[in-house]
């Protein structure tokens, strides 16, 4: 079949000579794939800013298809059912699926303890083939993998299984009430999602800071947000103090991670000689631009070993940190409802369709910005 | 964009403004949204440690590198692309220590790179030459940002033909 196949920082192509998938566990399912994504968290895999990315690697965790074949215990779908499959792997049993940290779940991973189980990234986050196929392996379909409404779009349901609710998550776990001041660092797909979830929590305004001015216009259209490139700002932790009568934001959402611009050490520590895991400067930037008592709510993802991050502003500022990978399953339900109400238009931030055949473009793509890209979506030709 | 120009009073929080021109403003909103509410549905269990009644094994058919922090594999897991080579002997070292170690983390980075020029060995060996120009997805930077690929690909080339220049000519002397 043709799969998406890793062959090192900045390497990657299709291969049509790829082993199909197969049934490993009586909760598996076999999907064939119809769309899927490279998200903004690929790139850091494409970069080879994460441990343990073997060569050979299928990426892709941001899927939709159609179940083909099902493991012998599976009973919530069958084949035929046309899918959403969350990112995150999990079993539905263990105590942190039944604490609802899907992102956390127990079963799913045996290299880490710290991450859970995630499609195509990396050994770290469980060594599993994503869904950049013509078909893919599902562990626990019957936990995960949601049946996708007749009404809905397949572009917006691609986006249901990580950008959504993930930014949807940012938001929520900001802890914002009626009124609050929210600073978004980054507006890449995820972060203009968290600008958009801020006003369903109450907002009473929302800030985004980029360096891109095209998604910094897309954002402010989109999410009826202020936006501000940072290029143009002496330092942003000042600015933001000073359009926020100089307290400073009530919350600020890192939807950056670990190849955050904008300062020249982290960017060297962290990018180039990946000697911590990924420049902090978004953190950086979150922690010292929120007020006292302040909330810093991060989605951004970085590597698992150390970074540096100003931990003594946090502790006299009195700052919560609230941080996690989305848990897609207990979000879904109500990602689609908003789809449904028109609340949210998740499809409108895909600028690039490509043929999956064309991989190696759309990553570059992607990873350079070029064509103003936003969101880019594969498509296999048997899709 | 603003920039640093712009002055303090120029902007005022203001709570309690008219939102109603955003579709859904406030429809989620929850007073009641503490730092672990409603992130973590608490239960018993979470108190009872490794107690839940766990899924059915998969059958471990290839080598799978295990966390030192956990007692078991878990119940599935990926069997994709076992350890192999110089890299996967460096990748057996990693586990060996636990993921609060740069000796986990560190020798896993330098099996990677290991394991990109393992790649390329494997490609020849499959008599599949690598077309680095599609890997690298160059079809999109000449069409987009052409400017910089001529660039680039000058600076590569004039790299190249002095490094042919000064080989041969030391050959010469």
């Amino acid at each position: 079949m043709l799969a998406m196949n890793f062959r090192g920082p900045f390497r990657v192509r299709a291969d049509r000579d790829r082993p199909f998938p197969e049934i490993e566990h009586p909760e598996d399912a076999i999907v064939k794939v119809i769309r899927s994504c490279i998200c903004g968290s690929d790139l850091h895999l494409y970069h080879g800013l994460v441990p343990d990315t073997r060569v050979g690697s299928t990426f892709g965790h941001e899927f939709i298809g159609e179940i083909v074949e099902v493991g012998s215990s599976v009973e919530k779908v069958k084949v035929g059912d046309r899918v959403m499959v969350p990112f995150n792997i999990a079993c539905g049993k263990c105590a942190f699926c039944k604490q609802e940290l899907y992102g956390q779940c127990h079963e799913a991973n045996p290299q880490s303890t710290a991450a859970g189980g995630i499609f195509g990234y990396s050994h770290t986050a469980g060594g599993y083939n994503g869904g950049q196929a013509e078909y893919v392996r599902v562990p626990y379909a019957d936990v995960g993998p949601t049946v996708i409404p007749d009404w809905m779009d397949p572009d917006d349901a691609v986006l249901l299984t990580d950008v959504v609710p993930t930014g949807y998550q940012a938001a929520e776990m900001g802890g914002i009430q009626e009124g609050d001041t929210v600073v978004v660092f980054g507006a890449g797909p995820i972060g203009i999602m968290a600008a958009k979830s801020a006003w369903l929590f109450g907002a009473g305004r929302v800030i985004v800071i980029d360096q891109l001015d095209y998604r910094l216009e897309f954002v402010k259209e989109f999410a009826q947000c202020e936006v501000y490139n940072f290029k143009h700002l002496e330092d942003p932790v000042v600015f933001i103090k000073k359009i926020t009568d100089s307290l400073g934001a009530d919350v600020c959402i890192d939807a950056v991670g670990c190849e955050a611009a904008g300062d020249t050490m982290n960017t060297m520590l962290g990018r180039k000689l990946l000697m911590q895991g990924g420049s902090t400067t978004a953190l950086h930037w979150a922690i010292n631009s929120v007020k006292k008592g302040g909330i810093v709510s991060i989605v951004g993802v970085y590597g698992p070993i150390d970074a540096l991050v100003p931990i003594g502003n946090v502790v006299n500022k009195g700052i919560t940190i609230r941080a996690s990978q989305a848990s897609v399953k207990r979000l879904l339900p109500k990602m689609i409802e908003h789809v449904k109400n028109g609340i949210i238009d998740p499809k409108a931030m895909i600028t690039h369709r490509i043929p999956l055949e064309e991989v190696g473009e759309g990553y570059h793509i992607f990873s350079k910005k070029l064509d103003n890209c936003i969101k880019t979506v594969l498509i296999p030709p048997s899709a | 964009m603003i920039g640093d120009e712009t002055k303090p009073k120029d902007f005022r929080n203001e709570r309690g403004g008219d939102h109603s021109h955003i579709k859904g403003w406030g429809i989620d909103r929850d007073p009641k949204n503490d730092p672990t509410y409603p992130m973590k549905h608490r239960t018993d269990e979470e108190i009872e440690g490794y107690t839940w009644e766990r899924p059915e094994q998969q059958p471990v058919t290839v080598e799978v590198l295990k966390s030192v922090e956990r007692p078991n594999i878990p119940a599935v897991f990926g069997n994709t692309v076992p350890p192999s080579g110089l890299s996967g002997a460096l990748r057996r070292l990693a586990f060996k220590y636990s993921e609060s170690s740069y000796g986990r983390w560190l020798p896993l980075v330098m099996a990677d790179r290991i394991g990109e020029v393992e790649g390329i060995f494997e490609d020849l060996g499959n008599g599949h030459i690598p077309n680095l120009f599609a890997e690298h997805g160059l079809k999109s930077e000449w069409k987009y940002n052409r400017k910089n690929f001529v660039l680039k690909s000058a600076v590569t080339a004039a790299a190249i033909a002095g490094a042919i220049l000064l080989f041969t000519r030391k050959k010469r002397d």
